[in-house]
């Protein structure tokens, strides 16, 4: 079954009916993801669909082992690359599927998408990552919050109080200066994000505004998947595949 | 004056020898007499075993304990094992200019992970970081032999190491015996695909050292000693 995943089989996965919708949330720290997926889980509940939400490190496998590998700061990209791949994989088969084997709506802040585009920025061939990910499930709906970097540095700064080590990027060495290195490492996510949104298909939202606006906008491309008929168990619609393409740098 | 040439299979300075085969194949004792010689012949060696990282050891221990793993967390998180002890151990001396000789290397995840049922293609690609040895040693064995070995040491068989999570038997003896098949079969072909150097298990370890001993003198003709290094400055 590869039509189901980004084309790699993912071994064990049979189910023929995935009836759920899996919705996809994208977008950098400050971009107001998690806010935005509050907002939509609300309104999907009371439209009356089950809703399971995911993210990143939170597989009860190795999010204990990425948190102290953080603190750390010692592990090198690719590692750092693959345990992220595990902590996904593990949510994937024991969360992710089976929720959607159980007809309900999976919401992830965040997926491979985020980690895709850190793994290339921190050294990883594009190529690499697109194919360490050929396991992950094409989801039925990316959606990508596109804010401003000052807009991020204001959100993050009246958030945090400051920024974060790893959200600016400083185990790049870009700068020894903390903010500089926040819009350094902001400017080479979002190429990245540039170039996976091309490939994977994301819908992109001005997430420049405030946060009714923007559910507003996503509200307006999530309803469609629903269209029509409340059951669950219709045919997944079709997803754009990434394009083939050569060895990419 | 000894130039250090970069390795015509990688391009690093040093020199990167592995050794595979089924446990109890008898690699790992050929592999410590291997870089004991290399030590004593003046060469600067790093020797380095699979499953020695302890970023990832506990995680494994602990899904491996609670069958917490299926295929592709097993494949992913040996991965990430291997991807520490690579970046930590085995790139830094191969850049130093070291004879690195490795226990086990990422061939045993090909070989492991297609017996499991990972797409190969996958799994290749994932390694894609781990360049391509000098020389790849096969130590090839007979899987009924493993299994006596196995018996007559008394080491408990583990449930991953019988393939267990595969139901391929409930019975582990029977598990563990078609499992390491599947492995064999599979390094059997990939010796072929990739060049591996093959060693009949089935002679004294004396034999066996000596045959090793002239595939790699012969490899590492002109690469210089410590010593020499050190001389030259």
């Amino acid at each position: 079954m590869t039509d189901r995943t980004y084309g790699t089989r993912l071994p064990g996965l049979t189910e023929e009916s995935l009836g759920g919708k899996l919705i996809v949330i994208e977008g950098a720290d400050g971009s107001g993801r998690t806010t935005e997926v509050a907002l939509l889980r609300e309104w999907l509940e009371v439209e009356g669909h089950a809703v399971v939400d995911t993210g990143l490190r939170r597989s009860t496998l190795v999010a204990e082992e990425i948190d102290r590998a953080k603190q750390g700061h010692t592990l090198g990209a690719t590692t750092m690359a693959l345990l992220y791949a595990v902590d996904f994989a593990d949510q994937l088969e024991n969360k992710i599927v089976p929720a959607l084997a159980a007809g309900s709506t999976v919401l992830a802040d965040r997926y491979v998408y985020t980690l895709m585009a850190r793994a290339v920025v921190r050294g990883a061939s594009r190529e690499w990552a697109r194919r360490l990910y050929g396991f992950a499930l094409r989801p039925d709906l990316v959606i990508f919050l596109e804010a401003r970097p000052e807009i991020l540095l204001h959100r993050a700064i009246s958030k945090y109080g400051s920024l974060d080590y790893w959200e600016s990027g400083m185990d790049l060495s870009l700068s020894r200066d903390l903010f500089e290195s926040f819009f350094a490492y902001q400017d080479r996510l979002s190429k990245e994000f540039a170039w996976v949104g091309s490939e994977y298909g994301f819908h992109r939202v001005d997430a420049n505004r405030r946060p009714e606006q923007v559910h507003e906008d996503v509200r307006a491309l999530v309803a469609p998947l629903y269209g029509g008929s409340r059951s669950a168990a219709r045919p997944r619609p079709p997803v754009s595949r990434p394009r083939p393409r050569a060895a990419a740098g | 004056m000894v130039a250090e040439s970069p390795s015509p299979t990688h391009g690093f300075p040093g020199r990167l020898f592995v050794f595979e085969g089924l446990d109890g194949s008898g690699k790992s004792t050929q592999a410590a007499l291997l870089g004991k010689w290399l030590q004593s012949q003046g060469y600067r060696v790093f020797f380095t075993e699979w499953n020695s990282s302890e970023l990832t050891a506990a995680t494994i221990r602990r899904g491996k304990k609670k069958n917490l793993l299926t295929p592709t967390t097993f494949s992913l998180l040996h991965a990430t094992d291997f991807a520490d002890r690579f970046e930590r151990k085995i790139l830094p001396p191969l850049r130093a200019g070291y004879v690195v000789v490795c226990d086990r290397y990422a061939y045993t995840a090909f070989v492991r992970d297609a017996a499991r049922g990972c797409d190969p293609m996958w799994v290749r690609n994932i390694y894609s970081f781990a360049p391509r040895p000098d020389m790849v040693f096969y130590f090839r064995v007979p899987v009924s032999v493993t299994l006596r070995r196995k018996i007559a040491s008394r080491l408990k068989i583990n449930y991953y190491e019988a393939g267990m999570d595969l139901g391929l038997s409930d019975d582990l003896h029977e598990s563990y015996e078609r499992f390491q098949t599947r492995l064999k079969q599979e390094y059997d072909r990939i010796a072929r695909t990739d060049g591996f150097t093959v060693i009949d298990s089935g002679r004294t370890v004396e034999t066996i050292q000596s045959e090793l001993r002239g595939y790699v003198g012969s490899i590492l003709q002109n690469f210089p000693t410590g010593e020499t290094l050190m001389h030259d400055g």
